[in-house]
């Protein structure tokens, strides 16, 4: 008996709500055998990953701030993998956010007033965009594929950043840290609530009702679905395949770029040789988990920004390696793409050989 | 000193060829495999790891085979059985290799590795300038060469090779003549874990005969993109090897030159000229087609 996948009638309403769910489970459930085998009380573990970090009123503030970034990466490559894009390359355009944002206060420290944040969310978001301008530019004209070349990009922007930080930029009286002078009050983005809780929220839920009200409700969403699902059908409805690549990349370039600089203006209130603990992987992942969808994306990030608050409780509490987190979100990924196959497709038992079978008619 | 930069030339390209030569097969079978980075992770410390624990290189090669391949495995079962998208999974494969190579690591980080010995081979090696360049290298340099040569010889010359080809460019016909294309392509993406395993084997064992975190630097990546510029011909993947294996050198030697450039700009070289590189190949369709795979990256599921 041999077990295939059979595509059913219709696409599956109820697996596509459930599918992340059941990834969620099974990745628990990995999680919990991975602790018992490394000889941890896997309850603990589970507890001071997953529920510890909501406990206190500190760290549900911590959350929101950790999510920000994420959920802004993952609205913006939302459209990129809708048109059927492939950047995986926000975590270099994040870099050039925060690198285009801190111009600013870096190389004039004194310049004060309202206007000034404001001048560097915009910067940082047009920094964003012309560095995912590159490898839309090198698609379109090239015919290069942009999965590579996004890649390859993030590791010249961060080396980039990392020449910035330790060179032209650093701080002459930092005491020899690889690090800009601190950014000023008028430079770092307000504090809205509680103690840590900055403006970059009020973005973060202004992308994901923008974008929902984008794809759901515009033309332009549409357009983008289209094109996403069949280039030719879209090519046919005189859609331009070349403008929605680039306006898929200039949207996730420049919202990667905003968390960048709201990164950099916020919690770090610095620029420093690494902005982001990998916020640009981990937003693929979001948007996956998302379904693509704007809220299903908010919930998603909520959940990977707890993920990356548990990695840092256990390695205080367990002794566990950060990179725990990251196998963490890898799996979860993978179990979600194979869930994700169930909306269209259902397990099928088959009991005689009957491929077999037919390939014996087929040749006789 | 120019033979001297041959040598290291030679060993920077080694890990990528191997790494090419494995993803080239598994796109010939029409998967784009993503995960190469992680593959290679996974291998370099699973190498180390079991060539520390035991004393013996070779047992050490073969776990990083057996864990590229597990790896790998991870790959074909969400692709190939839930024909999940390729490019997410290949994504979900690096990112969670990256992050296991680092579970694993943990406990070997600052320990030294084994010494791998050079093979020279009598006689020939002392012949003067080729002599340590063609006979005096370390059995992974040779190893890579035989399997380059296998593979050619494999995909153009042998039966299962003209199927691995079908499978890749006609996945609807060649099920229809009762071919495997799950099959054959599940071995293509095994065989690439296993390659990709000895290419981070070659990084944490002879490199650099020690492990850190990250230790592929990208060269997972740049793999991939060999595989393009050698549009799916293993002869050109020697080629581009060596080239990019150049760059990847030029760089260090420039550095211990005191050429006045700051080292992260030397260090970007590689990625730049992969990417320039993947533009001047890709510009060219009609060049690009002719071997490419037709229904790469694009899954199949039978309709019985």
């Amino acid at each position: 008996m041999r077990i295939q996948l059979e595509r059913r009638a219709s696409h599956s309403q109820a697996m596509q709500y459930l599918s992340p769910i059941i990834a969620i489970g099974l990745s628990l459930v990995s999680f919990f055998i991975i602790f018992v085998l490394s000889g941890i009380d896997p309850l603990q573990a589970l507890y001071i990953y997953f529920v510890e970090p909501l406990t206190a009123g500190w760290s549900i503030e911590d959350l929101l701030t950790k999510a920000a970034p994420i959920i802004l990466i993952a609205i913006g490559l939302s459209f990129c993998y809708q048109s059927a894009v492939w950047n995986i390359g926000a975590e270099g355009q994040l870099a050039a956010g925060a690198l285009a944002g801190s111009i600013l206060p870096v190389l004039y420290p004194s310049l004060q007033g309202p206007w000034v944040l404001a001048a560097m969310m915009i910067m940082g978001v047009l920094g964003g965009m012309a560095y995912a301008a590159i490898p839309a530019i090198l698609k379109i004209r090239f015919n290069a594929n942009e999965t590579l070349t996004t890649l390859m990009l993030v590791y010249v922007a961060n080396l980039f950043l990392d020449y910035m930080a330790r060179g032209p930029w650093r701080d002459p009286a930092g005491m020899n840290f690889p690090n800009s002078k601190p950014f000023e009050d008028g430079q770092l983005l307000p504090i809205i609530a509680g103690d840590t809780v900055r403006l970059s929220i009020v973005f973060m839920l202004a992308a994901v009702v923008i974008a929902w009200f984008l794809t759901s409700k515009t033309m332009t969403g549409f357009k983008i679905r289209v094109l996403g699902l069949s280039p030719r059908a879209g090519a046919f409805g005189g859609f331009s395949r070349n403008k929605m690549v680039m306006l898929t990349f200039l949207i996730s370039g420049g919202l990667a770029g905003l968390a960048g600089i709201c990164e950099v203006a916020g919690p770090i209130g610095l620029l420093r040789t690494t902005v982001s603990p990998g916020y640009g992987f981990t937003a693929i992942i979001v948007a996956f988990l998302g379904r693509l969808h704007p809220f299903g994306i908010l919930v998603a990030g909520l959940l990977l920004a707890l993920s990356y608050m548990g990695g840092e409780g256990a390695q205080v509490a367990l002794g566990l390696s950060d990179q725990t987190t990251q196998v963490f979100q890898g799996m979860l990924l993978f179990y979600v793409l194979a869930c994700d196959s169930f909306i269209y497709y259902r397990l099928r038992f088959v009991r005689d050989r009957s491929h077999e079978a037919t390939a014996a008619r087929v040749a006789s | 000193m120019f033979e001297g930069i041959l040598l290291t030339i030679i060993t920077a390209a080694t890990p990528l060829l191997f790494a090419a030569i494995g993803e080239l097969v598994a796109e010939r079978s029409g998967v784009l495999n993503l995960g190469v980075e992680g593959m290679m992770a996974v291998g370099a410390v699973c190498g180390f790891a079991a060539s520390n624990l035991t004393g013996n290189p070779l047992l050490g090669v073969l776990a990083a085979m057996i864990a590229g391949m597990l790896a790998a495995s991870l790959f074909g079962i969400v692709a190939l059985f839930f024909v999940a998208n390729q490019n997410a999974t290949g994504v979900a494969l690096t990112l969670f290799g990256l992050g296991l190579s680092g579970l694993i690591g943990s406990a070997f980080v600052g320990v030294p590795g084994v010494p791998i010995p050079k093979v020279y081979i009598p006689g020939l090696s002392e012949l003067p300038v080729v002599g340590t360049l063609v006979f005096g290298q370390d059995p992974f340099v040779y190893g890579a060469i035989l399997l380059t040569i296998a593979t050619w010889w494999f995909i153009f010359k042998t039966r299962g090779g003209l199927i691995l080809r079908a499978v890749g460019d006609n996945a609807a016909s060649a099920h229809a003549l009762g071919f495997s294309v799950f099959r054959t392509r599940f071995l293509a993406v095994l065989f690439g874990g296993a390659c990709a395993g000895i290419a981070g084997a070659y990084l944490s064992m002879v490199y650099t005969p020690q492990w850190t975190q990250a230790m592929t630097a990208g060269r997972g990546w740049i793999a991939l993109a060999l595989v393009v510029f050698a549009s799916w011909l293993p002869g050109r993947l020697v080629i581009g090897a060596l080239l990019f294996g150049a760059v990847s050198i030029l760089q260090l030697h420039a550095q211990a030159l005191g050429i006045g450039i700051p080292s992260q700009f030397l260090s970007m070289l590689p990625y730049i000229v992969t990417v320039i590189a993947l533009v001047l190949i890709s510009r060219n369709r009609a060049l690009l087609s002719v071997n490419t795979p037709a229904t790469l990256g694009r899954p199949f599921v039978p309709d019985t």
